[in-house]
Parts: C-alpha cells; structure tokens; sequence
C-alpha cells in the first residue's frame, strides 16, 4: 500500500489569547499561575530572613529593619495577599479536584470568592497583627 | 497491511527498549507529580498559616527575643515542616510553567535544572539556618 501524500499547507494556528474577552475564571487562573511565580521569587525573603537570623544580631537588625521600613512592609502585605490568594486558588482546585463546581454560576462563585476571600483574610490577618501588638 | 513506525527518533530518545516494548509511556507514574503538588498543596495551607502568625509573632522583637520564638520547638518543627512542603511544591509547580512556556531544548533542560538548585538551595539554607538557631548558643 502507498503511503498517503498530504499536500503541505500551513498549519492552522489557534487564535491568539489577546482576543477573548476576560472572563473571571481565566483572570483567576492566569493569577494562580502568577502567584504561585511570585511565592517561587518571594521564597528568597524567607531565606534571607533565616539566614540572618542564624548569623547574628548585626545581620538580623539589618533585616528586621528593612522589613519594618515602609517599603518592606509593603512587600510583606503584598506577599500575604499573593499567599492568601494562591492558597484560596488551590483550594478552588481541590474543589474541582472532588468533582464539584463546575457549572456555570459555581464556576463565577468560587472565582469570585477567591479574589474577594484573598483580601478579606489579607486585612483581616494585618488587623490581628497590628492589634495584638 | 503496512506497519508505521510512529515511535519518537529512537536515535535521540532515552527511553529504554523495554519501555518502548511496554508502551504504556508516562501511564503509571504520570499522576505522580500531579499528586505531590496536590498533596504539599494542602500541607502547604495548613503550614503557611502557621507561618504566618509565626511571622507576625516576630515583628518587634529583639534579636534574642527572635532567637527564643524560633528555637522553641513547636516553632522549630513547624518552619522546618513548612520549608520542605513549599520547596517540593514549588519545584513542581515551576516546573509545570517551565514546560508550559519554554519551548526550546537547551533552554528548558537549562531552566528544569536552575530550577531544582534554586528549590534545594532554598531549602538547605533554610533548614540549616533553622537548626542552627534551634540548637542554642546564639543570644
Ligand atoms: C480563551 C483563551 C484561553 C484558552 C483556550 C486557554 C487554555 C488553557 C488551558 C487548556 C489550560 C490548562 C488548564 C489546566 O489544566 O489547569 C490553561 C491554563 C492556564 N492558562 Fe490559559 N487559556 C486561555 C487564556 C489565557 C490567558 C489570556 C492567559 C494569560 C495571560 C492564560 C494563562 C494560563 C495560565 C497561567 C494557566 C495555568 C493556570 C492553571 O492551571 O490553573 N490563559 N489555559
Ligand atoms: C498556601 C497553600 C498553597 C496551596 C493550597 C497551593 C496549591 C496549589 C495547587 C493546587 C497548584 C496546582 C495548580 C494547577 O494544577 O494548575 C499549585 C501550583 C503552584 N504553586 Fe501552590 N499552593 C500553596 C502554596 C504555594 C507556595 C507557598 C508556593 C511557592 C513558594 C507555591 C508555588 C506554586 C507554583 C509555582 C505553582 C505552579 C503554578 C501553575 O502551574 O500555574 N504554592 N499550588
């Protein structure tokens, strides 16, 4: 038997992620993917922070400084939120994981419960923080 | 009928003869990775909110006042815990974006690697340093 011969043509490409609409589940998954990336660089922090303190009080004032100044407070309520919101997306897939939450307006709920969830438990986490102290 | 060899370039493949004679590809350990993320997913839940109040509890402290919250042990063992899961997890999940968006041979063999050494580095250094304050002698 012969082999087939295919014309050659161009491949059809799929169109390109710019023109869809955003939806709330897409802004959602592509912010998992982008948080998860931002806690991989962000993990560095938790080293530096160790690490000074393990060498001594000079290197863990110099840290603790920075982290007390406004820029390093800044980071660090950046990087609670990033954690609160990667955690809630995780456990959106651990939900879809077991089965459920796939219809339409579970779907929208729980992408919407991720956003608005990551910055109450944000605000709320900061609140306690600066209460009890 | 006319058989088709479909198989990859079996010049370059490093699949082993008896794998391809299985064929049964990924099937068998393909969920493994998928699993572990999950699985240090929800150990990382439970070990990041620990950490969290545990980072909270060090602001303002002085350097001694520091040393004794990490040196406790429950303390101790809950950062170590916490950097195993996060590293395993984040090694995983890197790599699943490192295959999605690096194309090129070279350059995603290059960035799988940098990525496993940035993941063991993070944790050696992180539990070297949690144990060399958990042993004492420092403040
Ligand atoms: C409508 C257009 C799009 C389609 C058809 C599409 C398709 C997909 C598919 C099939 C997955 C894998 C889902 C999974 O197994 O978890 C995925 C994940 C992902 N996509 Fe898209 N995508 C689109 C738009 C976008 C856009 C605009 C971005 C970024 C700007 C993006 C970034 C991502 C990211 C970061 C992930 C991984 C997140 C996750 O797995 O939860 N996608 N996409
Ligand atoms: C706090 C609790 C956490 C939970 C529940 C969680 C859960 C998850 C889950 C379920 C995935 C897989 C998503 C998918 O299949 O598309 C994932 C991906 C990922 N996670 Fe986490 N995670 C947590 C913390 C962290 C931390 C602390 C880091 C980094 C230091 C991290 C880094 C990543 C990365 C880089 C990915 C890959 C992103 C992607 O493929 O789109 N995660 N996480």
């Amino acid at each position: 038997m012969n082999p087939t011969v295919r014309p050659t043509v161009a491949q059809p490409l799929s169109p390109h992620l710019q023109i869809y609409r955003w939806t709330w589940t897409m802004a959602m998954s592509v912010f998992h993917r982008i948080t998860g990336t931002a806690l991989y660089g962000g993990t560095f922090l938790v080293v530096v922070w160790l690490v000074a303190l393990a060498s001594g009080p000079r290197a863990y004032d110099t840290v603790a400084w920075f982290f007390g100044s406004l820029i390093g407070r800044a980071i660090l309520f950046a990087y609670t939120w990033v954690l609160m919101h990667h955690m809630l997306g995780g456990i959106r897939h651990f939900i879809w994981d077991a089965g459920y939450g796939f219809d339409r307006d579970r779907r929208l709920g729980l992408a919407r419960a991720t956003l608005i969830g990551s910055i109450t438990l944000t605000v709320v986490i900061w609140a306690i923080a600066l209460l009890v102290r | 009928m006319s058989q088709v060899d479909n198989r990859q370039n079996t010049a370059l493949s490093m699949r082993t003869p008896r794998a391809r004679v299985k064929g049964l590809g990924a099937s068998g350990h393909g969920a493994g990775h998928f699993w572990l993320q999950r699985l240090t997913g929800a150990s990382n839940a439970l070990l990041m909110l620990a950490f969290v109040v545990i980072i909270a509890l060090m602001a303002g402290r002085t350097y001694p006042q520091a040393v004794a919250l990490v040196s406790h042990p429950l303390v101790s063992i809950i950062l170590i815990l916490a950097v195993v899961s996060v590293t395993i997890h984040m090694r995983l999940g890197m790599q699943t974006v490192i295959e999605d968006y690096v194309h090129s041979h070279g350059l995603k063999f290059a960035a799988l690697i940098a990525n496993t050494f940035y993941a063991v580095a993070v944790a050696a250094a992180c539990l070297y340093a949690i144990i060399r304050v958990s042993l004492g002698g420092l403040a």
